[in-house]
């Protein structure tokens, strides 16, 4: 298990400079730059604005200088903000999006594994079409029209909630409970479908069946013998969810005004601040791929046929 | 008068895979009324736009931002320049589908090719197409379809290739899996035997074996799609005006809904059904291709 935890890092190091290249290629190529919108400047300035950020050299020279920077841990500069280091910007916005995110996760998971494993518990009965019909609406529902009715009924209408942004710039429970739920939603509808199904395998193997003749009380059956078994899909299916989490939080920041590092990346790359694009797109990567790797490795811990192969 | 029949009654047509299919598709009643809304749908979004009493970008100076009323046929309303909503929900419903089915095809060509090849051939074409795949797998795609679309600008053909090359990669691994199992078959065996080249059993015998699981996939892949486009439009990066979608009907309803709730409900309500139509379609027919999953 160890020998591939470190294959896959090893692997993680081509592809990380892979997706570096790439971004800093295609933000290249877009048209304009982050000078170019800004009132007609002198030339002699804009000469000397470009040639701050190295960008009056060649694209591969500059992207050497930043593959050098990079590995010295140095992100650069914002183009677009002032006297602000990407990192700043990063250290600004990260903690909103890393509690918004591992919440919604962490939600998704307990309710969603919880009404699979009830709906598998009553299979064909009308307790499992509700929590079928309820997770396909689920599925249907995308965060985008989820947001705005939410914040509209429960924000505006009913007044339960505020409705967006956060409480002097610090975290309080109210502010963050539309924007997880909206996030959470599509995440407990796949994940309580994934886990009625694999549920419903596992209860059907001989293995339970030995275990009810035995005579073990069924709570023991479940909670022993069939989930054990029934959660390793889940585990598999952490890195979508956490991908899925993290294009929707694209989203819900906007929605809600959360002031977190999506949108600093779409602001960014509408205004091309390349270091910044550059900075977050290394961010979430380098996170996808820690992410990965640690759902793998915990379900090579989980699964007993992994482990020794 | 007649001549008595001589000749034996017709040899029974064997059952293929694909009838049993059919049996049970048309026995699952959800299965076929998705199968009729998904129809009407696309009738709708086809035939609607050309036979709606209002053209799509006809504005109303005396009716804008109305509620829905029978009046001048604005059933559902009239936007906030003044637009009628159901034309602009028809022409949405027609390019969000568009948008899913042509990108699907996109995702589709691509990863049944590529699957189908590193399943059939293995050993080491597989294990590096496949790595590259698993590689591929860990990047954050969103980053790179908004990167594509402020790189290379707006338009519906980019929106198609750039959402269809992040999704062929689930189906790439479908159908490899397919490919594996699929190989080791006797009749391709007498296909090698009778002297077919390898690319020829792949596309000839292999991919056509394969097309169950594809098929259930693409459908299930079209309302994902939806979704991503709307997603787009929400970011401002998907179909530009004067093209709607569905989900940019959304963004411009969730921005107004407090003053005119129909723009965001109509749209949405729409949007739901499709997604609902096609996600019911989709499970029935993996209950009828593949019913050892029941």
């Amino acid at each position: 298990m160890v020998a591939q935890a470190v294959r896959r890092l090893i692997i993680a190091v081509p592809t990380l400079l892979a997706i570096i290249i790439a971004a800093f290629l295609l933000m290249r190529a877009a048209p304009g730059g982050p000078f170019a919108a800004e009132r007609q400047l002198p030339p002699e300035i804009e000469r000397r604005l470009l040639a701050e950020f190295d960008l009056d050299k060649p694209p591969a020279v500059q992207l050497a200088n930043y593959l050098g920077d990079l590995l010295q841990g140095d992100l650069g500069p914002s183009m677009k903000y002032k006297d602000k280091s990407v990192a700043d910007i990063i250290a600004e916005g990260f903690p909103t999006s890393a509690v918004l995110g591992f919440s919604a996760v962490t939600l998704a998971l307990l309710v969603g594994g919880a009404l699979g494993v009830a709906a598998a518990l009553r299979q064909n009965r009308p307790q499992d079409y509700a929590v079928m019909a309820a997770a396909l609406l689920g599925v249907c529902l995308p965060p985008l029209v989820m947001g705005p009715v939410l914040s509209l009924v429960f924000g505006i209408q009913l007044g339960w909630m505020p409705t967006g942004g956060l409480a002097r710039d610090e975290f309080s429970i109210p502010h963050l409970i539309l924007p997880v739920l909206t996030l959470a939603l599509p995440q407990i509808a796949i994940i309580s479908r994934l886990m009625r199904a694999s549920m419903i395998e596992a209860l059907r193997s001989n293995a339970i069946r030995t275990a009810r003749a035995k005579g073990l009380p069924e709570w023991q059956v479940i909670w022993r013998h069939a989930l054990p078994v029934a959660i390793l899909p889940i585990v598999s299916y952490l890195g979508p969810a956490i991908a899925g989490v993290l294009t929707g939080s694209f989203v819900i920041e906007q929605v809600f005004q959360l002031p977190g590092i999506g949108r600093q990346f779409v602001i960014g790359a509408l205004q091309r601040d390349y270091t910044l694009v550059m900075g977050v797109v290394i961010l979430y990567a380098f996170l996808i791929i820690l992410l990965n790797l640690a759902a793998d490795l915990l379900y090579g811990a989980l699964d007993p046929r992994v482990r020794k192969a | 008068m007649t001549d008595i029949a001589v000749s034996a009654p017709p040899a029974k047509p064997g059952r293929s895979l694909w009838d049993d299919a059919q049996r049970r598709l048309m026995r699952n009643p959800a299965a076929v009324a998705s199968m009729w809304a998904v129809a009407v749908l696309a009738l709708l979004a086809i035939f609607g736009p050309m036979l709606w009493v209002h053209p799509v970008d006809e504005i109303f100076r005396d009716a804008v931002g109305i509620g829905p009323t029978l009046q001048n046929y604005h059933w559902f309303g009239t936007d906030a320049e003044g637009r009628d909503l159901v034309a602009r929900v028809l022409f949405g419903l027609r390019v969000s589908l568009l948008v899913g089915v042509v990108a699907t095809g996109v995702a589709l060509t691509i990863g049944v090719a590529y699957g189908a090849i590193a399943g059939f051939f293995g050993g080491a074409v597989d294990m590096a197409m496949m790595r590259f795949v698993d590689v591929l797998y860990s990047i954050p795609f969103i980053f790179f379809v908004i990167l594509l679309m402020v790189t290379f600008g707006r338009n519906l053909v980019l929106i198609f290739v750039a959402i269809g090359a992040v999704e062929w990669l689930t189906m790439a691994r479908i159908v490899r899996g397919q490919a594996i199992s699929l190989k080791r078959k006797e009749f391709i065996e007498a296909a090698r035997a009778a002297g077919a080249r390898p690319l020829e059993i792949v596309f000839r015998h292999i991919v056509p074996n394969v097309l169950g699981p594809v098929v259930v996939f693409a459908t299930l892949n079209v309302p994902v799609i939806i979704l991503a486009e709307s997603f787009l439009s929400f970011l401002g990066l998907g179909v530009q005006e004067p093209l709607t979608s569905l989900g940019k009907l959304i963004v411009d309803g969730s921005r107004n809904m407090e003053t005119s709730p129909w723009m965001l409900l109509f749209p949405a309500a729409t949007m739901v059904f499709t997604l609902l139509a096609l996600n019911f379609l989709g499970d029935g027919l993996r209950d009828a291709l593949d019913p050892k999953d029941r």
